[in-house]
């Protein structure tokens, strides 16, 4: 206990420590300020539709985000096994898509989809992620199918 | 029959909870005896009917009753009767349903191991959970009843989302959600201590405890999400920084500073406003992560179905609890009393420096994943906030959180003398520059970027252990006796301080080797062909057609995992097709060590006639001590639940004032 | 007085976040805004459901507001939404045409026997063609033209009987008076 008051703090006044507080406060605020803004300007990423990539509204060097649905019958594989085509559709208009990787299991034919990439100078979607969007009250036929077979089975089940 | 008894019990119960929430209320502003002593009564009996309600809600699964809407859509006869029993809590309605419960049970908990607290108090702390609860039975009776039936009656349900069909996902709500509603508890006291205007050390002694269960509870259920998403999303990846995570860390991370804030409260009755606001503030944002997930106002990869008639709802009620205890905090705060004194170095400043870290990466983190909204409300367009922005901001912040863990605990109370600090702290100083400077050039890495990258992770690590040990060291060097006797006479919560702080080392060097070391492969492979990764070489063996499981067909690959010419062991990844949602399902497999894992997933397979599929391997070293440390946290927590100081409260039946036995809530003043 | 100024800070951060929750709230982000709003409705020569025979086109509807509901047996949400449509006809007032979506004729056929029928009459789209020219996301969805044929607004998922009174029929309304 005695050390405390031989070591110099302890006779700082008030008026000190305040200022020194206030100090503290600023460069911490600048600091994640400057963190903050930096990293959010490096990594915000824009969400465009097909239609506005047709349109030429979305960036040509940039890389963005693309949602539509995946467009039926146009997931082709290159023959390297690894890569994807396919288009991104709203309807109106179709990107083509490209994505080397593994794909995340709900992508398919029909869904929706969200991929982030970048257009090469052919107008192709590079992506270098795609999620795939899957919602509770939706349901589409496919699925729709295959549990009519799960309610079939079931059925049968029961009468045995 | 059974789910109109289930919906009869919430009405009763809602009836209970508006008793609770109102009469011990005004029975404690007015000094009515009669009216205080309803709280206890009324919140063990409204639990005992949110009990019988989820009972009911649980028989309705477990028998296949597709009459009631919650279990057709998310149940189905082929359901194990595990999954049958956790599709209970999978659907909204059901974790609404759960939420509801656990509110319950953490009233019950109150009003029973609190028999040593003024009845004023206990009225005030049941009284502000009942109104929470009415709030909550409230929005489940009206949006999202869990009893709804469905006419016509179908014959076979929909089934649980394929992805909650797994042990972690059916432990994972639960354990958050014990998190994110005990909570509840600290912020029923912080309002209590407000209303009554009594806020002193005591005051934070009974809080304490609570906040730490909680605390423990979330950083469980946290662990197990970020496990699941691990070994089930099929990415390999553990955090995601995704809307949905991000709600669940945002009161952790005020838990945390909470617990912290309590602690000074308690030792030295200062921090004291601080201490109320950051109660507050953690349970709003466990309410906040309710209304994100639920509402859909931020999109998430994590699928859940939305409604906006639902956000709005929770949206005014929790402008009703936060913006309520918000005015209250304003208007009420100034006369809970004043900050004491103490000095720049000491151990309150750490620990306000801990303080204001946590609630600055806090921010940090809800601005990013709020952002999308804010430019969205302001139509400056649609946008996403990527993870690099989360591991930018988050680490350097954590970088200094963590250069102040290790003062902290070394600091004296009131005022501390830097020249006996540096003295302390010069070995585990020298210690860390060392290791961490050396052990990146050791494991061969000679970039450096990476190297800079591994050096602060593990001087960050190293920085912690060391000057936990040098705690350790000084605690024992005081005193008389063996080691082994030395050891065990310290107190339960500085082991339990010793073992979370390990545990955030551990955790450290867990993401430390993981981000520098791990290794990913997309590949194309026939039976026949290897890869190699990180020293381990897969082998593909082939794929075995249909499995069937209870409601799935699976093709399963075999892949043998070689390490020096050697069979390590066998693996085999699942590609799963679900019958209800005809949806595939890709379970990984994954061999996990103490030292890393080595994980392998199915993606499809390339129709080229030689059977080829395309495959993605990772090495992941160290990543099981991400977890571990966690663990560890929890752990930590536990130890300081059960120190000596509770244990004797809960035991006292008297109504005693709880001072003396801590030396120094006395001096602080 | 600047100490209560301070204390006040946390209120008015959260005051903040819930105007911006409160619009936010309004704009789901979920939702992929249909580009065919404002446009007219994608041409279309399709059968009835009770009449393989009977081809009914977009210029079948000229000068009247209608309603297209996309559903089918197989659907889920549609047997939640069916009730509502069925108690509803009168009250919704116009014709109402479904659109038997990528679905089996005997099926859909049996499921209105069975649940009740309250459309004029259902056209059929097997193949899912119309249905991608209207961009169907899943079913049910629904869709509301005007006197000229051009879409006015697309609901997507069950109709439910609050966004009928709250949304659908008083669009309908505005709709019929121009």
């Amino acid at each position: 206990m005695t050390e405390q008051q031989v070591n110099g703090n302890g006779a700082m006044s008030a008026r000190k420590k305040r200022f020194l507080w206030i100090g503290f406060a600023l460069l911490l605020s600048a600091a994640v300020a400057a963190l903050v803004t930096k990293g959010l300007s490096a990594n915000v990423t824009y969400f465009y539709s097909p239609s506005e990539v047709a349109q030429n509204i979305a960036p040509k060097d940039r890389a963005f985000r693309i949602g539509g649905m995946v467009e039926e019958h146009s997931v082709q594989r290159a023959p390297d096994g690894l890569t994807i085509y396919f288009g991104i559709t709203d309807s109106l208009h179709v990107v083509r898509a490209a994505y080397t990787g593994i794909l995340p299991d709900l992508f398919a034919e029909g869904k929706g989809v969200v991929a982030q990439g970048k257009l090469d100078e052919k107008g192709v979607f590079q992506a270098t992620r795609v999620l795939a969007k899957h919602d509770e009250n939706y349901v589409a036929p496919e699925v729709a199918e295959a549990m009519d077979k799960a309610h079939k089975e079931a059925v049968m089940k029961t009468l045995q | 029959m059974i789910p109109e008894i289930g919906q009869f019990a919430l009405i009763l119960a809602l009836v209970l909870v508006l008793v609770q929430g109102t009469l011990p209320l005004a029975g404690a502003a007015r000094g009515i005896p009669a009216w205080m002593s309803l709280a206890r009564r009324t919140a063990q009996s409204s639990f005992l009917f949110l009990a019988l309600a989820f009972g009911c809600l649980l028989y309705s699964f477990i028998i296949n009753d597709f009459s009631v809407l919650n279990v057709a859509t998310n149940s189905n006869t082929h359901l194990p009767l595990h999954y049958r029993i956790a599709a209970s809590w999978g659907s909204h309605e059901g974790s609404i349903m759960m939420w509801v419960l656990m509110l319950g049970m953490w009233s019950c908990a109150v009003s029973i191991f609190s028999r040593h607290l003024p009845e004023e108090v206990v009225a005030r702390v049941l009284g502000v959970m009942g109104l929470v609860t009415t709030g909550l039975l409230l929005f489940m009776l009206l949006t999202s009843n869990p009893f709804e039936r469905l006419f016509p009656v179908p014959l076979e349900g929909r089934d649980l989302n394929p992805l909650l069909q797994d042990p972690g996902m059916a432990l994972h709500p639960p354990t958050l959600y014990m998190g994110y509603v005990g909570f509840s508890v600290a912020f029923a006291f912080a309002v209590a201590a407000l209303l009554g205007g009594r806020l002193d050390a005591t005051w934070a002694r009974w809080s304490r405890p609570w906040t730490t269960l909680a605390w423990c509870f979330l950083t469980v259920g946290i662990m197990i999400g970020s496990w699941w998403a691990y070994y089930e999303l099929g990415w390999g990846g553990w955090w995601f920084w995704d809307p949905v995570e991000n709600a669940s860390l945002l009161p952790w991370l005020i838990g945390t500073a909470l617990i912290h804030s309590l602690a000074v409260t308690e030792k030295r009755g200062t921090f004291k406003i601080w201490t109320v606001l950051l109660a507050i503030c953690a349970f709003s944002l466990s309410l906040l992560g309710t209304f994100l997930v639920r509402s859909g106002v931020l999109t998430s990869v994590h699928a859940f179905a939305t409604d906006p008639r639902r956000g709005m709802f929770i949206l005014v009620f929790l402008a009703l609890v936060i913006g309520g205890s918000l005015v209250l905090f304003a208007f009420r705060a100034p006369r809970v009393g004043t900050a004491g004194t103490f000095k720049i170095v000491s151990r309150e400043s750490s620990l306000l420096g801990n303080n204001i870290l946590l609630t600055v990466a806090c921010g940090t983190v809800l601005l990013g994943t709020l952002y999308p909204l804010f430019l969205d409300a302001l139509n400056l367009g649609k946008i996403s906030v990527g993870p690099p922005y989360f591991e930018a901001v988050f680490v350097p912040i954590m970088a200094v959180l963590v250069a102040l863990m290790g003062i902290g605990p070394m600091a004296r109370w009131k005022e501390s003398s830097p020249r006996e600090l540096r003295h302390k702290l010069r070995w585990p100083l020298l210690i860390t520059i060392v290791c961490a400077l050396a052990l990146p050039l050791v494991l061969g890495r000679t970039e450096w970027k990476s190297v800079a990258l591994l050096a602060l992770g593990f001087g960050m690590a190293f920085w912690i252990i060391t000057t936990l040990v040098a705690v350790v060291l000084e605690r024992l060097h005081h005193l008389q006796g063996g080691f082994t006797d030395k050891l065990r006479r310290q107190p339960r919560s500085f082991w339990g301080m010793i073992l979370a702080h390990l545990g955030v080392a551990v955790f450290i060097i867990g993401v430390t080797v993981v981000k520098g070391f791990e290794a990913e492969r997309d590949v194309r492979m026939a039976p026949g062909d290897t890869v190699s990764v990180g020293g381990y070489t897969f082998k593909f063996v082939g794929i075995a057609e249909t499995q069937e499981g209870p409601n799935y067909s699976a093709s399963r690959g075999t892949f043998d995992l070689i390490k020096d010419d050697k069979l390590v062991r066998n693996l085999y990844p699942e590609k799963r097709i679900y019958f209800s949602h005809g949806m595939p399902m890709t379970e990984a497999a994954i061999d996990s060590g103490f030292l890393g894992d080595r994980y392998v997933s199915l993606g499809e397979e390339i129709n080229d006639g030689k059977g080829s599929w395309s495959v993605r391997v990772y090495h992941k070293p160290f990543v099981t001590w991400i977890w571990l440390g966690c663990m560890l946290m929890t752990l930590g927590g536990i130890f300081a639940l059960l120190d000596r100081r509770y244990r004797i409260n809960m035991r006292k039946e008297a109504k005693l004032p709880l001072t003396g036995e801590n030396d120094l809530s006395g001096s602080a003043r | 007085m600047k100490r209560k100024l301070l204390l006040l800070i946390p209120l008015l951060v959260f005051v903040v976040l819930a105007g911006f929750f409160v619009v936010g709230l309004d704009r789901n982000p979920r939702e992929i805004p249909s580009p065919l709003i404002g446009k007219p409705v994608p041409k279309f020569s399709l059968p009835t459901l009770s009449d393989e025979n009977k081809i009914i086109t977009e210029k079948d509807f000229a000068g009247q507001v209608w309603l297209l509901n996309v559903w089918a047996s197989w659907c889920v949400s549609c047997r939640t939404e069916h009730p509502v449509l069925v108690e509803n006809a009168e009250l919704i007032g116009v014709p109402i045409i479904g659109l038997n979506y990528k679905d089996k004729r005997s099926d859909g056929v049996a499921w209105l026997a069975r649940y009740g029928d309250p459309y004029s009459f259902s056209i059929v789209d097997a193949d899912g063609r119309f249905g991608i020219d209207l961009g169907v996301y899943g079913v049910p969805e629904t869709f509301l033209m005007d006197k000229q044929g051009v879409v006015r607004y697309k609901h997507t998922g069950p109709i439910t009987i609050e966004s009928l009174r709250a949304v659908i029929i008083p669009k309908i309304k505005e709709l019929k008076e121009q």
